[in-house]
C-alpha cells in the first residue's frame, strides 16, 4: 500500500504555520481599527486620569501607576483572546483548522505572538507616556517595566484562551473577566499591601499570578538593579503563562461531541 | 492501491445521550461522486465528521484512504466543507484562502499561494469578489468561499456537507459540473451530502440514509430499477415503506413467539 501524496508534516511546532497564524490574527484585527484604537488609547487615558486624580500625592501615582502598567495588558489581552478564540470555536474555523495539518501548538503560539506584538505597542506607549510625560518616578530601567508588561500580556492571552473553552457565548466569555480578573485585582496589593490583609487572603494572594506581576513592577519602581525578588516575580509570571497556555492547548480537541 | 476511499463496518456514533449512527456498513469507491442523501437530522453531518476525524465517540471500523479515520497523515489529503460556512468574516476572501493555503502547504512561496487562491476562486466563480470581506458576502457566496478552501491543495477525498444548499440553479449546475470535473481529471473521490433528492441524479453512487441507518447503497439507476420507480425520491419512499413493513412483521412474529 502506498501513500501517494507526501503528507505535510504535522510536527509539534511549525514556524511557518505559527507565523501564518499570527499574521492572520493581526490581519483580522486590522479590519477592526476601532478595537485597536481602544486597546491602545484606553490605558493611556486611564494613566492621564490617574495622574490628575492623585495630583497632590505623586508617590501614590507612582505606586498605582506602575501596578496598572502591569495590569492593563493582562486585562486587555484576556478579553481580546477569550472573545477571539470563542469566535474561532463557534464559527467552525477551529474545527476546520484542526481537521487540517495544523498543530495545536502552532495555533496557540500564533495567537500568543500576535497579541504579544500588540501588547508591546500598547505597553511601550503607556510606559513611555507615564515615565516621560506624566512624571512617573521609576528607580530602575523602564525596559524592565516593559518586560513585565509583556509577560503580563502573555498571561492574559493564556487565561483568555483557557476560559474560552468554558464559555458557550460571548456574554459568558465577558463574565469570566470579573470572575478571573477581579479577585486578583483586589488581592494583588494594588489597594493595600498584601501583608496587611487577613492571613487567609495573603495566602490566597500568594498563589495568584497577578500578585507577582504587580510586585515585579514595584521592584523596578524602587530598585536600581534587578533584585532577586524581581527575577523570582518574572519567572513566576512567565511560568504561569506557559502553564496556562498548556492547559489551553489541552482544551483544543480535534474530536468534539 | 485500495479500491475504496472509505470503508465502514459496524460504525456507531453516540452524540450526547443518543446513538446517532447505528452499525453502519458501507463503502465509498475511489474516483467517483457518492451522494449521501437523507432527510435533515438523519445523521449525514455526523457521518461526515466521523470520516474527517472531528467526531468524538466513534466506534466500529472506519478506514479512510487506507488509514483509520482521523489519522494525522489524512489531514492534508482530505478537503472538508462543514455545513455552516467556516471562514473568517473579518478577512477578505483572498486573505482567507491564502491563510488556509499556508496551513496546508507551509513554506511555499507567496506567489504560489496567490496562484492557488486564483485557481480555486475561479473554480467557485468568485474571482470578482476576491477582495470583499467574507462577512459582507451573501450566505451562498460565503458557502462557496468555504468550498474554495476545501479545494486548496489537491485533496484525494473531498467531503462536502450540503455544498449546494441555497444556491441558484445555474450555480448549482456549475458546481456539479466542477465536481464531475474534479472526479474525472484528478481522480479524486467526492462524498457530497444533500437533503434534496433531486441532486441524487447527478451522483455516480448513492447512500440513502434515514434515522441513523443506511437504507440503500447503490447507483441511482439500479435503485430505481430495483424499486420499480421513476425517481430517486420515489425509490426512497418505497424503501422507507418496505423497511417499516419489515419492521412490523418482525414485531408481530416476535409478539406471536412470546405469546406462544
Ligand atoms: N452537538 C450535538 N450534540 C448532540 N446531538 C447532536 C449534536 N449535533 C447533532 N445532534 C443530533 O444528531 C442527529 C444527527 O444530526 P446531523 O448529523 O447533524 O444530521 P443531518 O446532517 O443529517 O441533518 C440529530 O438527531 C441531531 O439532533
Ligand atoms: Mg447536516
Amino acid at each position: 500500500m502506498s501513500t501517494t501524496t507526501p503528507a505535510a508534516p504535522t510536527s509539534a511546532l511549525s514556524t511557518s504555520r505559527t507565523a501564518a497564524t499570527a499574521a492572520r490574527v493581526l490581519r483580522q484585527l486590522r479590519h477592526d481599527p476601532r478595537t485597536i484604537a481602544l486597546m491602545i488609547l484606553i490605558p493611556c487615558l486611564m494613566l492621564i486620569l490617574l495622574r490628575y486624580v492623585f495630583d497632590a500625592s505623586p508617590r501614590t501615582f507612582d505606586n498605582i501607576g506602575a501596578s496598572l502598567l502591569g495590569i492593563f495588558p493582562l486585562i486587555t489581552m484576556f478579553l481580546v483572546t477569550s472573545i477571539a478564540t470563542l469566535r474561532e470555536r463557534t464559527s467552525g474555523t477551529l474545527e476546520r483548522l484542526l481537521a487540517m495539518p495544523l498543530g495545536k501548538a502552532d495555533l496557540i503560539a500564533g495567537y500568543a505572538l500576535a497579541f504579544g506584538a500588540l501588547a508591546i505597542v500598547q505597553s511601550a506607549l503607556a510606559t513611555g507616556l507615564a515615565v516621560w510625560l506624566l512624571g512617573l518616578d521609576v528607580t530602575g530601567s523602564p525596559w524592565l517595566l516593559l518586560l513585565v508588561a509583556l509577560l503580563d500580556a502573555l498571561l492574559g492571552t493564556a487565561l483568555g484562551l483557557f476560559v474560552s473553552a468554558f464559555a458557550a457565548s460571548e456574554f459568558q466569555a465577558v463574565q469570566f473577566m470579573p470572575a478571573v480578573i477581579f479577585p486578583q485585582l483586589l488581592l494583588c496589593g494594588l489597594f493595600t499591601p498584601r501583608s496587611d490583609m487577613h492571613p487567609v487572603l495573603t495566602a490566597v494572594s500568594d498563589v495568584l499570578p497577578m500578585s507577582y506581576a504587580v510586585d515585579g513592577m514595584n521592584q523596578v519602581l524602587h530598585h536600581t538593579d534587578m533584585t532577586a525578588t524581581f527575577v523570582r516575580d518574572v519567572l513566576i509570571v512567565a511560568g504561569c503563562a506557559v502553564l496556562v497556555l498548556a492547559l489551553g492547548a489541552a482544551t483544543l480537541r480535534r474530536r468534539t461531541a | 492501491m485500495m479500491n475504496y476511499a472509505v470503508q465502514a463496518d459496524g460504525l456507531t456514533v453516540a452524540r450526547g445521550p443518543r446513538t446517532v449512527l447505528r452499525h453502519l456498513r458501507f463503502t465509498v469507491p475511489r474516483g467517483q461522486i457518492t451522494g449521501l442523501l437523507g432527510p435533515s437530522g438523519c445523521g449525514k453531518s455526523t457521518l461526515m465528521r466521523s470520516i474527517v476525524g472531528t467526531q468524538a465517540k466513534v466506534t466500529g471500523t472506519l478506514n479512510v484512504l487506507g488509514h483509520p479515520a482521523g489519522h494525522p497523515t489524512l489531514r492534508s489529503r482530505i478537503g472538508y466543507v462543514t455545513q455552516a460556512p467556516s471562514v473568517y468574516d473579518d478577512l477578505t476572501v483572498r486573505q482567507n484562502l491564502e491563510y488556509f493555503a499556508a496551513i496546508l502547504a507551509p513554506g511555499r512561496p507567496a506567489a504560489d499561494r496567490r496562484h492557488e487562491a486564483d485557481r480555486v476562486l475561479a473554480d467557485v466563480d468568485l474571482t470578482s469578489h476576491a477582495d470583499a470581506l467574507a462577512g459582507n458576502l451573501s450566505g451562498g457566496q460565503r458557502g462557496r468561499v468555504s468550498l474554495a478552501v476545501a479545494l486548496l491543495g489537491t485533496p484525494e477525498l473531498l467531503v462536502l456537507d450540503e455544498p449546494t444548499v441555497g444556491l441558484d440553479p445555474v450555480l448549482r449546475r456549475d458546481l456539479w459540473t466542477l465536481f464531475h470535473d474534479i472526479a474525472a481529471t484528478r481522480g479524486a473521490t467526492l462524498l457530497v451530502s444533500s437533503h434534496v433528492m433531486d441532486e441524487a441524479e447527478r451522483c455516480h453512487r448513492l447512500l440513502l440514509m434515514r434515522e441513523g441507518e443506511i437504507l440503500a447503497d447503490d447507483t441511482p439507476d439500479a435503485l430505481r430499477t430495483r424499486t420499480g420507480t421513476d425517481t430517486v425520491e420515489a425509490a426512497f419512499l418505497r424503501l422507507v415503506d418496505e423497511a417499516a413493513a419489515a419492521h412490523r412483521t418482525q414485531q408481530t412474529t416476535r409478539a406471536q413467539e412470546t405469546t406462544r
